[in-house]
């Protein structure tokens, strides 16, 4: 390896945003430079991630690309790297990245220069978060996203912009301090806290327990998992477009990352016994918030309801243990960034028009709006998880990981996706079906270059994985199947330890 | 022949003998040439800080023991010495324009702050009980002083007097626990106590020595402003002139912590139970206090005060490990509190509007509009405050709570990380402040030596994370030298 390329497109945001942080004025001239300049950073970020997307090999199991050097005093190093569970994530991100930036081209227009300067930031937190192979480098990358997004709720979100963007930064916080105190006890116990050595690492039980709970406190906060989940319609309702993107597609899976990074290889006995709490939890957040996405008035209320939904399956795969299940969750997590970016994006398309996210405020825009209508269904379809989408994938792949292990738990779930269907499609037909009567529709016009520009690769994209899922379900497998292996031999060691004592 | 044998005793205290010899200096130079010499005094003083830090840095490596065994410079003691020295200086450095500004210059001000220093340094190699009260009273005397210095202001002196009062009560408690503590171990020196601390014998201990360490304790949390004596610092932190409170913020906290940890490290290691679960309580207590109380302020020195006293229950929580991580943490708490807390005080002398200095926290609205660079570095610092990553209050917070764990105090912990989280709430108000809300009447250009202050201590705390070992590794070797 010649260059330090996970470093590269880590800090590449960054050079992006100092660049912008370094022009004088506020006149329209620096408004287009800092677009372009975030846009060019951001495209040339995608693609690096795509070298390595190339040079990665999917037959190994390890850490590739590794850098490793100094940092604090110690062992604690500056140490990165990415397998087949993390490098999807990071793609995801790049990817996603320039859609934002062209998302936020025309609807920001104030204190431009700075939106663009926390998005690049942001970005830079959030692929470090998925190529840390040290946890003090990931809790550094982790929290350290707090920041810029509670600017970009609290300086450009709606009119409840305060409170949701202080719920958002204390909720997630709060879970993350405990984290923060179970790292450390890590520390201790393995004197190390390098990502590969603690993965080799045989945590006591006692230790397992609690710091698989102060795990699951951070994680669960961030996914989220009912009952911690009430920051996330707050914080989505209020956040600009391009923010719930983000908040959607990436942040939330940091903490099924995190599940599967941490929670699960590194205390295996502790996630097999509490498995049935997360089960149990899974459960609730797939049925109960679906019904509650049933009864919403705001398109991105309901959406953010779907996605705690969503991540119920997630959470459910990730501890069924089972090779389907894991790398279900995966595909389900990539697939769920896809498709709620995609959604955010369809509802911020109409409120760039209208200035209202209320569903009653629209209806019958299919007559004047026929590219909208097309791409709006296919992320709907995807949402309600329908064969051919990569929706169905990822909840299909949970579900027969689930059953295998628990048949309730798998059978509950499934209504779940009777309900998504339920309310997606409610959604869309009070949204796009129907007569055109309101008079202030009358004019709406259909999706600009720029709106097809964004939109279009994910309709592509949904739809290429949904019919052949295989690029994504094979860059995970070595990976996958030596998390499992390991877990199995974990769990084994500590039955026979058990059987030995009795 | 007797001179040159004296000479390497006097060798070690040379930074104080340095700073005082110039302090009288210069209080002749001011008596006689009144208030024109102001700025120059100003500089000689800060020259002076700046030569007794070099000096500090040269002193032969080692442990250096003189005068009898009372005073030492060991590794602990040269890098708080190097700490407040700094955050001395800069006090002064933040304090020319305002004092110009407010007409309320004496040039007896700067020779104050050079005599509590002279007093902080001797605290911090104290190593006896009676070296440990001589700095003290030095330290402690001055800043009655100074905190009374405008004297037209009632604020200011209500604030002197009250301090006075207050400190004079805490001195008295130290010096009675100090005479409990002599009259059970016959001893005054630290090793000493030590020493007949041991042979009490092990599970026994002596209520008398306990008794004694619990007043003693009493004085350090006045002098470091831990609950429950933190009652003076909103009052004294909010009726001095605002230079005097940044001034308060950062290097007498600093002397005090190092006389904390010195006193029972080196002299209580054999009643660890004992001290810890009063160490214990303390931080729990302070931390709490300066999270929950600073939620209804709305004065952003009086916040800053309810901060300080979260913040030093933070560094109590190293202590409170009683290892010598903890002891690192404490190190590196401190270090990084003085840069946070002299950075946010240059923005907060840097408010002033129409002439008049402004005080409340809602005079900051939209400052992220009308003086962008500031807000941005000020929000830095609010974070780095918060204790969020990656910025350095996240590294100092890792680091005690770290030692913590080691040594088992997961109540202690748990407590003190949620207090965190409570105290990030006041701190995002004050963002939201700058950044959500509609510009105010901006602010009067921020003059030069603030400016400076501000970039310096905010590209420190924001690009701490880049290089952190030299610090980390300066704090574990000065911890070192206490065990």
């Amino acid at each position: 390896m010649s260059w330090p390329i996970l470093s590269v497109t880590i800090f590449l945001p960054l050079v992006g945003a100092l660049l912008i942080m370094m022009m004088r004025g506020d006149g329209e001239a620096e408004k287009r430079n800092a677009r372009w300049i975030a846009l060019w950073a951001t495209l040339i970020t995608f693609a690096i991630s795509l070298i390595l997307l190339y040079r990665f090999d999917p037959s190994s199991p390890e850490f590739q690309f590794v850098e490793k050097r100094p940092w604090l005093a110690g062992t604690i190093t500056y140490h990165l790297g990415v397998d087949g569970i993390s490098l999807p994530f990071v793609v995801l991100t790049t990817a996603l990245m320039p859609v934002c930036i062209i998302a936020s081209w025309l609807p920001i227009q104030h204190r431009v220069k700075e939106y663009m300067v926390a998005f690049l930031a942001l970005e830079t937190l959030m692929v470090g978060t998925f190529s840390a192979l040290d946890l003090v480098v990931f809790y550094l990358f982790f929290e350290g996203g707090l920041i810029p997004m509670f600017l970009i709720i609290g300086i450009w979100g709606g009119p409840r912009r305060v409170y949701a963007s202080f719920k958002f930064f204390l909720y997630t916080l709060l879970g993350s301090v405990l984290m923060l105190l179970a790292i450390m006890a890590m520390y201790w116990d393995a004197g190390t806290t390098e990502i590969p050595a603690l993965l080799r690492h045989g945590f006591p039980r006692s230790l397992q327990t609690w710091a698989w709970l102060a795990f699951f406190a951070s994680f669960a906060v961030k996914l989220p998992m009912w009952p911690v989940h009430t920051w996330l319609p707050d914080a989505h309702v209020e956040a600009p477009t391009a923010g719930s993107v983000i908040l959607a597609a990436i942040l939330l899976k940091m903490g099924g990352y995190g599940f599967l990074r941490f929670s699960l290889p590194m205390f295996p006995a502790a996630s097999h016994d509490l498995a049935p709490l997360v089960f149990a939890l899974s459960i609730v957040a797939v049925i109960y918030t679906s019904l509650v996405a049933l009864v919403q008035e705001d398109m991105k209320k309901l959406i953010a309801y779907s996605s705690v939904g969503h991540m119920g399956f997630v959470t459910m795969g990730i501890f069924a243990a089972t090779t389907q299940g894991i790398a279900g969750g995966i595909f389900q997590m990539i697939s769920h960034g896809i498709v709620s970016a995609a959604l955010f994006l369809c509802v911020g398309v109409v409120y760039d028009r209208m200035h209202t996210r209320e569903i009653a405020a629209y209806g019958g825009l299919v007559n004047r709006m026929p590219l909208y209508a097309a791409a709006f269904m296919v992320f709907t379809l995807a949402n309600v998880g329908l064969p051919g989408t990569t929706g169905f994938i990822g909840e299909f792949l949970t579900l027969i990981g689930t059953f295998r292990v628990n048949t309730w738990v798998a059978t509950l779930a499934t209504t779940g996706t009777i309900l998504s269907a339920a309310y997606a499609l409610w959604l869309y037909r009070k949204v796009i079906f129907g007569a055109l009567v309101k008079p202030s529709l009358a004019a709406i016009k259909d999706l600009d270059y720029r709106e097809i520009i964004t939109l279009g690769p994910l309709v592509v994209l949904t739809i290429l994985f949904g019919i052949y899922p295989k690029p994504v379900l094979e860059m995970s497998a070595a990976s996958v199947a030596q998390l499992l292996e390991n877990y199995e031999r974990a769990l084994g060691a500590a039955k026979s330890a058990a059987l030995l004592i009795h | 022949m007797n001179e040159t044998a004296e000479l390497p005793a006097l060798l070690p205290a040379l930074p104080e003998i340095v700073l005082a010899v110039g302090a009288m200096v210069l209080l002749m130079v001011g008596a006689f040439r009144d208030e024109r010499a102001i700025k120059g005094i100003d500089g000689a003083a800060i020259l002076l800080l700046i030569v007794a830090g070099v000096i500090v840095a040269l002193l032969p490596a080692g442990k250096l023991v003189t005068f009898d065994g009372s005073f030492v410079v060991d590794g602990f003691a040269r890098f708080l010495k190097l700490l407040t020295l700094t955050g001395s200086a800069t006090a002064i450095l933040m304090s020319s324009h305002y004092l110009a500004a407010e007409k309320s210059q004496r040039f007896e001000y700067s020779i104050l702050i050079l005599l509590s220093t002279t007093g902080m340094l001797m605290l911090i190699s104290a190593a006896d009980l009676i070296a440990l009260y001589l700095g003290l009273e030095l330290m402690s005397l001055a800043l009655y002083v100074v905190a009374a210095i405008n004297r037209d202001s009632v604020r200011s002196t209500e604030a002197g007097l009250k301090y006075f009062v207050l400190g004079a009560l805490s001195s008295g408690m130290l010096l009675y626990g100090a005479s409990l503590v002599y009259g059970f171990t016959g001893t005054v020196t630290f090793a000493g106590i030590a020493k007949a601390a041991s042979q009490f014998g092990p599970g026994h201990t002596n209520l008398g020595l306990v008794f004694g360490l619990v007043f003693l304790f009493a004085g350090f949390c006045f002098k470091v402003s831990a609950v429950p004596f933190h009652m003076w610092t909103p009052d004294v932190y909010e009726g001095a002139p605002t230079p005097i409170t940044a001034f308060f913020a950062a290097a007498p906290k600093v002397a005090g912590i190092a006389m904390f940890v010195r006193t029972t490290i080196v002299a209580f290691p054999g009643i660890l139970t004992q001290w810890q679960q009063i160490v214990v309580f303390v931080a729990i207590a302070s931390m709490a206090l300066g999270a929950f109380a600073a939620i209804g302020q709305r004065n952003i020195k009086r916040l800053m005060a309810y901060s300080s006293i979260g913040h030093m229950g933070f560094a109590l929580v190293g202590l409170a490990a009683g290892t010598q991580e903890g002891v690192q943490g404490v190190l590196i708490y401190m270090t990084i509190y003085v840069a946070m807390t002299l950075g946010t005080f240059a923005c907060i002398l840097s408010m002033r509007r129409d002439g008049q200095m402004v005080e409340d926290i809602s005079d900051l609205a939209g400052l992220a509009r009308t003086k962008p660079a500031m807000a941005f570095f000020l929000a830095l610092l609010l974070f780095s405050l918060a204790g969020i990553p990656p910025l350095a209050g996240f590294f100092a917070k890792f680091y005690v709570f770290l030692a913590a764990i080691k040594a088992g105090l997961f109540t202690l912990a748990v407590i003190g990380v949620v207090t965190s989280v409570v105290s990030a709430y006041y701190y995002l108000t004050i963002v939201k402040i700058m950044y959500f809300e509609e510009p105010a009447k901006p602010f009067e250009p921020m003059p030069h030596e603030l400016r400076a202050v501000l970039a310096v201590t905010g590209l420190f705390n924001l690009l701490f994370f880049v290089y952190p070992s030299p610090l980390v590794e300066a704090a574990n070797a000065a911890a070192k030298s206490l065990f």
